[in-house]
């Protein structure tokens, strides 16, 4: 029977990664370990670009799955296509990241359908195996395979609650947006404008970041603010710039947007 | 008008008459202080002062007797029409909202006489909400946004900011807007950047006139406060800069030190002396509002020592649920980081702080500037003594025994004061036939614009054929298959079905106040709301069911049935929520308690609370308001997530209140400014909530 295989290729220019605290080290230990881990934190404060960042130090390929509600575990671990007359394999990334030795990101763990999750509990305790029942194949993984599984925890929907047997095998590491000087660098230099103009940015990401629960469901993120220093840098004014990339993509509601029109205002 | 004479009336004559119309009036005496008043108008001007009391107080004798009081300074301002016109105003607004409403009508006398003036003006009302937001947004703190009594100045007590009914400055309305914002902005600034931090009123107690000194030190204030602005919010200070023109000439000497990066309120009350001895009228400037230094010192002191407390509790509490180690004591190392964030460590390792004790955290850093050790050591053990309060309790229980007896929460001995409450449970009266008829009309578009969006969400059962892999073969791809192959055609890899499970099993359960308070507005929107909410969750199917409570004392409960599991969204459901009406108070926790029963009796995997209330929980005598009420919801929020409830919190409060942290701590909430907004909100609040 044949194979389809994917190529995993490695990361090889470093991405820019600021640390905010501790965690490059206690990831490292992590994996030095073999414990899988968890990333709690909001969205866009750099989750994503860590475990990329991770990968690229510890010189592993990294497979990343966006997870979403109709996710099946075939998705993850891989299936038979029908080519012609023939039944080929095809591994899943899951699959192919445990063959690799490499990590695997599993990103918004919470958006997958219930059932999928469970693949992942025996690669994630001390057994470190993955079942293929398809294959009647049973995987152990290598010592350079990782898992990592992200998670928003701001969510309000009670259906989107990680499960204690799930969450409880991991390391779990917070996120959260950087303090102003470091965001302030951050969206610097992502963004491509100067420091002062960053700064103000960051301002206003906190401003927003103060309604939140009285009218907003999350502040303004590292990547809104990013977004808004990048349509500066392509020749937009700051004010229009944080308008289109910040207080619009934050909220639909009048009252709000006449709000933050306010803090945008304030601020440049 | 009765008298056709056109003599004056003497004192003692309008005393009489007075008694005559203003019957249920309480004394004596205030009748002829009212009569003083009255005496200097005109004949004209006193029949009509006398023919409105009479006619009020048919309706009220508390509004008539406003009215005659009123009257002197009303008629100043405004002309026999005009006069009419604010008389018949508040009787309109006692007719659709009640006294209070009216009273207030009647005491925004200058911003109606503006109105009826015809100048252009801005009103605080319609700029509240946006105000309160843009604070909110500033400070990170609950600032609230209330009106002065008329006729005084803007000022702040550090807690809320007081602003005019009305403002006419500018000569434009949206002028005037931007001149409450600025004004906002500029007490905001006031408690942010630490006006209140020195002791005011001991430096300028030497000084000669304790007024012009104050509005001399606002001014400098002003000139201090604005350069603040100017380095962190550049586009602020100059939209103010714009409103308020050049500084004062007298001013000017002073700018460069004032505008100095590290100038305190300490450079400002250094420069005073110099300005008061010099004598002149301090220049008027609206956005630099007055100072009242004693009542904003007081305020801010109660807030450093509350959120002290709470800093140190939960420090206490981390601290000994971190102490793995026996016997010896956890070492607790805490560091504050640059935006008021703490790091806490229990032996060597980051422990999270509570949000409330976060929030206290980042209060104290704007009110102290910084966090000094003191406020960073945990409390010690025995904080507070257990008062036994265990008392009788007014007994006002009726001839049935209680249906249900549940625990309270006592927060002042940490434990349970057991059977406490006493739940009577009963279906609501029925309201009128046509109302949800009406409603459904008038949010026509609404409601099935709500219908269409739940019926896209709603979960089924269904298999999807032509799949790439399936648990089932898929007959009819196999048999196309087998064709194409048979014709040398390269045949489709989809050949199986899948089934797609829909994973909603779902209770939820509606929880809405009916307090005294909810009175008007807040009733009628909490109808309406539950109107949407059906018509939502019927397109859902998601099992549902809703509940009011209010009740007087713990003797007395009462929980209303509208809608229970089960009941189908017919008629009586219906006519149900139309009669949903305001009763007496608001005992929170025993409420939760009992609907968290009754959901978690529901057979099925997801359960959620949602709790519909305009306030603070608040019951007859003083027992349950303040904290303990607040604790005890707090409590029973907790217990019901231990039961596999969640709780979703909707709170209508204006002035988006300080103590919702603490209370809702264990479930999560939202605050609507306005109750206006509720109807809308409220299905879209349920669909994120259950979002698939
Ligand atoms: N510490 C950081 N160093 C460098 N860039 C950062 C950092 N934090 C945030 N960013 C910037 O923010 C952007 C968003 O971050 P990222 O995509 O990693 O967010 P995320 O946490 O994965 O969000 P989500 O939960 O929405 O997936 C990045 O593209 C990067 O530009
Ligand atoms: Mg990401």
């Amino acid at each position: 029977m044949d194979m389809l295989s994917l190529q995993l290729p490695g990361i090889t220019d470093e991405p820019y990664y600021q640390p905010v605290g501790e965690e490059v080290g206690l990831f490292e230990a992590a994996a030095a370990r073999r414990l899988p881990v968890l990333l709690k934190g909001p969205t866009g404060c750099g989750k994503t670009r860590f475990v990329e960042y991770m990968a690229w130090k510890l010189k592993r390929p990294l497979v990343t799955v966006a997870c979403h509600d109709d996710l099946t575990t075939a998705d993850l671990l891989g299936r038979y296509l029908i080519v012609g007359n023939e039944t080929v394999w095809m591994d899943g990334p899951l699959t192919a990241a445990v063959r690799a030795g490499a990590i695997c990101y599993l990103d918004e763990i919470v958006e997958a359908r219930k059932d999928t999750t469970v693949v992942i509990h025996p690669l994630a305790d001390s057994r470190r195996v993955l079942t293929v029942d398809k294959r009647g194949e049973l995987l152990p993984a290598p010592p350079d395979f990782m898992l990592v599984i992200s998670y928003n925890p701001g969510y309000q929907s009670i259906l989107k609650e990680i499960k204690p047997s799930t969450r409880q095998r991991f390391v779990a590491m917070e996120f959260d947006y950087p303090a102003p000087d470091l965001e302030a660098r951050i969206v610097a230099a992502e963004g491509g404008v100067d420091l002062d103009l960053a700064k103000k940015l960051v301002k206003l990401g906190e401003l927003t970041r103060n309604l939140k629960g009285q009218g907003l469901d999350e502040g303004a993120s590292t990547r809104l603010l990013v977004h808004a220093a990048q349509i500066v840098s392509a020749g937009r004014t700051p004010g229009e710039a944080a308008n289109a990339a910040i207080a619009r993509a934050l909220t639909d509601d009048p009252d709000m947007t006449e709000t933050l029109d306010d803090l945008v205002r304030a601020v440049f | 008008m009765s008298e056709p004479s056109s003599r004056k009336l003497f004192e003692h004559e309008l005393e009489e008459r007075l008694d005559r119309v203003l019957f249920a009036s309480p004394s004596h005496r205030s009748i002829t202080r009212l009569a003083t008043g009255l005496e200097p108008l005109s004949r004209a001007q006193q029949d009509l002062v006398l023919h409105w009391a009479g006619v009020t107080a048919q309706t009220c004798a508390e509004i008539g007797h406003l009215i005659v009081s009123s009257a002197p300074k009303a008629l100043e301002l405004l002309d026999a029409d005009g006069f009419e016109a604010w008389v018949l105003a508040a009787l309109d607004s006692y007719d659709r909202q009640g006294l209070r409403p009216a009273m207030e009508s009647l005491r925004k006398l200058e911003a109606f006489a503006t109105e009826r003036s015809g100048a252009p003006f801005a009103r605080l009302a319609e700029v509240e909400g946006r105000l309160t937001r843009f604070v909110q947004g500033l400070s990170g703190r609950p600032l609230a946004v209330r009106c002065v009594g008329s006729g005084n100045a803007a000022w702040t007590d550090t807690d809320a900011i007081f602003l005019p009914e009305l403002l006419a400055a500018m000569p434009d309305a949206d002028g005037n807007r931007r001149l409450y914002k600025a004004t906002a902005a500029h007490l905001w600034a006031q408690t942010r950047y630490g006006t209140f931090a020195a002791d005011i009123d001991a430096t300028i107690a030497p000084l000669p006139d304790r007024q012009q000194a104050l509005e001399w030190l606002a001014l400098l204030e002003a000139v201090r406060l604005d350069a603040r602005i100017a380095a962190e919010l550049p586009g602020l200070a100059r939209e103010m800069a714009e409103l308020r023109g050049p500084w004062p000439a007298a001013l000017v000497p002073v700018l460069p030190r004032l505008q100095s990066p590290g100038a305190t309120v300490h450079d400002s009350l250094a420069l005073l002396p110099e300005f008061v001895a010099a004598g002149g009228v301090p220049p008027w400037l609206t956005l630099a509002g007055t100072l009242d230094p004693t009542a904003a010192r007081r305020v801010r002191g109660e807030r450093i020592g509350k959120e002290t407390k709470v800093l140190r509790n939960a420090l206490a509490a981390l601290k000994g649920a971190g102490g793995r180690k026996q016997g010896g004591e956890a070492a607790l190392d805490v560091a504050p980081g640059d935006d008021g964030a703490l790091e806490v460590r229990i032996d060597g390792e980051v422990v999270a702080l509570p949000p409330e004790a976060q929030a206290a955290a980042q209060s104290l850093v704007q009110d102290l500037g910084e966090l000094p050790p003191e406020v960073l050591s945990p409390a010690g053990p025995g904080g507070w003594l257990p008062t036994d309060k265990e008392g009788p309790g007014p007994d006002l229980v009726g001839d049935r025994a209680a249906d249900w007896r549940y625990d309270e929460w006592d927060y002042h001995r940490s434990a349970y004061r057991k059977g406490w409450c006493h739940v009577y449970e009963m279906a609501v009266a029925p309201g009128d036939p046509d109302y949800v008829a009406e409603i459904g009309n008038r949010h026509r578009a609404l409601i099935s614009q709500i219908r269409r969006r739940f019926e896209a969400v709603r979960g089924e059962d269904r298999v999807l054929g032509r799949q790439p892999e399936g648990e089932e073969i898929d007959l009819d791809a196999q048999v196309d298959a087998h064709i194409d192959r048979r014709s040398g055609i390269e045949p489709s890899p989809r050949l199986f079905c899948r089934r797609i499970r829909n994973e909603r099993s779902m209770a939820a359960m509606f929880m809405v106040d009916m307090s005294g308070s909810t009175k008007g507005w807040v009733n009628d929107a909490e109808r309406e709301s539950l109107i949407m909410l059906c018509e939502a969750i019927e397109a859902l199917g998601d099992d549902y069911a809703i509940y009011g409570f209010s009740g007087w004392t713990r003797t007395r409960c009462d929980i209303y049935r509208i809608k229970a599991f089960g009941d189908r969204y017919d008629e009586a459901v219906r006519r149900r929520i139309a009669g949903i009406e305001a009763k007496d108070y608001t005992r929170m926790g025993v409420a939760i308690r009992h609907l968290t029963k009754l959901l978690a009796e529901r057979p099925v995997r997801h359960k959620l609370l949602v709790t519909l209330s305009d306030g603070r929980p608040d019951d007859f005598g003083d027992e349950y308001r303040g904290t303990y009420g607040i604790e005890d919801t707090r409590q029973a929020l907790q217990e019901a997530r231990r039961q596999g409830v969640r709780s979703y919190c909707v709170t209508i409060d204006r002035h988006g209140a300080d103590y919702l942290k603490r209370m809702y701590g264990p479930a999560a909430y939202t605050v609507l400014d306005e109750v206006g907004k509720l109807p809308t909100k409220i299905a879209d609040i349920y669909r994120r909530l259950t979002a698939n």
